[in-house]
């Protein structure tokens, strides 16, 4: 064993681009090498959860956890990676706001599992339904139960630091991994507990290079009906729904940049209590219409509004879930 | 006697015309339920969704929210902007299951007390018929203190297990 500090990333509820994330950042993971032993992270290497069980309490220096709480397996190595480690960084989208996955939270788990295994798109003739137990002669074999509704990191766990992003910009991963290495070094602090790290404190709005005017919207359109985008315009003047608003900075308005509408996944900006009714202040303020029947029009041009204004923030909003994944 | 289910409402009033409405309904005794708590804003265009929100998210059956007729407004057109954002707010929260109903936006100036106390007794009403909406308290799930009680205790997969195979 080395006697460098200990580093792990987990994934749980995620798709994986938060580790290609990390592995973005190009010649810096050899620094991350040298400097720290790791010795947990499902995607890189071989360790079993057990290996992490048998390690001292608080023996991980930093833990990168990616992914939103989905399942028992999830929830317990949460709880697991807490007790291990000094600092725990909720990393990305899922774990700090549930993210995409988190939308599954406007379904109940019968109905994710329906359509997963019951629709016409599954060939499954024999009907199979998995099962969170099952007898084979060997023994009982089991599988993770899901949860009634997906959590964030912190709604399970104390959680040190917030990194968002879906997935966090490489340069700002670089740049959150130089500030632990020149802490450790004694160059640096750490910022206070509870941070959000890795990101601006502005929105996505104040990075944008595009011209902002008086907004006037008349009509909202998908961005593919309004081509050619006007390159120098704000999107959301053009009618076409941007998140910008209400989005933390911290990505340098990468999809505005490149002609396209930013969908919020750096979540919510700085004292942003709810990120979706900030996006409904800041759409419903620059309609451009009076009368009940012109506006509700109008509307009709944002078919999904609870999907356009809680696409990652679902599981972090004041409501979390559809009444359809607790009322019975 | 039976138990009428009384919602808890939370009403939104603007400092230049409603909440001087409710006020002057007050002064000439007329009564209305006493369900609603009302708030008083400087104007309805002062609503942040985020109140409405937080009041369902907090135990709330209905919010009301009143402002001037359209026209009237002491910020010149800022109660548009509170119908505008009612009206998308209606729809984001229907996506969520939350009856649409549950939100409703009353005009009333300073001198319409009685119109006021009538809508504030009709809007109770329609959300006694709605039901209770009892979000759960989701700060008292957090960090594993599982608390939500068992009428609403939401069914794990795996608890609902059939075999089909």
């Amino acid at each position: 064993m080395s006697d460098k500090p200990k580093f792990a990333m987990y994934w749980a509820a995620s798709c994986g681009g938060c580790e290609i994330a990390v592995l973005n950042i190009h010649e810096k993971i050899l620094e991350v090498d040298a400097n720290f032993e790791v010795v947990f992270w499902p995607v890189a290497m071989d360790a079993k959860y057990h290996d992490v069980e048998a390690m001292e309490d608080g023996s991980i220096l930093l833990t990168l956890f990616n992914g939103s709480i989905r399942s028992d397996e999830n929830e317990h190595i949460a709880n697991l990676l807490r007790r291990k480690s000094k600092i725990l960084v909720a990393f990305g989208s899922c774990a700090t706001e549930g993210c995409i996955p988190g939308l599954a939270n406007l379904s109940p788990v019968s109905e994710i599992f329906d359509i997963a295994y019951h629709t016409v798109s599954t060939d499954n003739p024999n009907n199979i339904h998995p099962q969170t137990s099952f007898e084979v002669p060997e023994g009982t074999l089991t599988l993770p139960t899901l949860n009634p509704y997906i959590k964030t990191l912190a709604q399970v766990v104390d959680v040190d630091y917030f990194m968002p992003g879906c997935p966090p910009e490489s340069h700002q991963i670089a740049a959150v991994i130089d500030l632990v290495i020149q802490v450790l070094q004694g160059k640096a602090q750490l910022p206070p507990k509870g941070s959000v790290i890795g990101a601006g404190n502005s929105t996505v709005c104040d990075e944008c290079p595009r011209t902002r005017n008086v907004k006037q919207i008349k009509a909202f359109h998908r961005i593919q009906e309004v081509a050619p985008l006007d390159p120098t315009l704000c999107i959301l003047e053009q009618g076409v729904p941007c998140n910008g608003p209400a989005t933390r900075s911290g990505c340098d308005s990468r999809c505005p940049r490149v002609g396209a509408q930013c969908i919020g996944c750096y979540g919510p900006a700085e004292g942003v209590l709810d990120y979706g009714a900030r996006l409904i202040t800041a759409f419903a303020s620059v309609i451009d219409a009076k009368e009940p029947a012109e506006i509700e029009a109008i509307l009709d041009g944002i078919p999904d509004p609870t999907g356009q204004f809680y696409r990652f923030n679902l599981a972090d909003s004041l409501l979390r879930t559809s009444t359809k994944a607790w009322k019975k | 006697m039976s138990e009428q289910f009384e919602p808890v409402i939370i009403g939104f009033t603007c400092n230049w015309c409603s909440y001087r409405a409710a006020d002057a309904a007050g002064t000439a005794r007329v009564k209305y339920a006493p369900n609603v708590r009302l708030i008083r804003l400087m104007c309805s265009g002062r609503l942040d969704p985020t109140f409405v929100i937080k009041a369902l998210a907090g135990g709330a059956d209905g919010v009301m929210i009143s402002g001037c007729h359209p026209g009237d407004c002491h910020y010149i057109d800022q109660n548009y902007k509170a119908l505008r954002r009612v009206l998308l707010l209606r729809r984001t929260l229907k996506g969520m299951g939350v009856e649409p109903e549950r939100i409703k936006l009353v005009w009333a100036s300073a001198a319409e007390g009685m119109q006021l106390a009538h809508e504030i007794d009709s809007f109770i009403e329609e959300v006694r018929k709605l039901g209770p909406l009892g979000w759960p308290k989701w700060n008292e799930t957090d960090h594993g203190s599982q608390t939500i009680d068992d009428e609403q205790a939401p069914v794990a997969h795996g608890q609902e297990a059939e075999v089909t195979a």
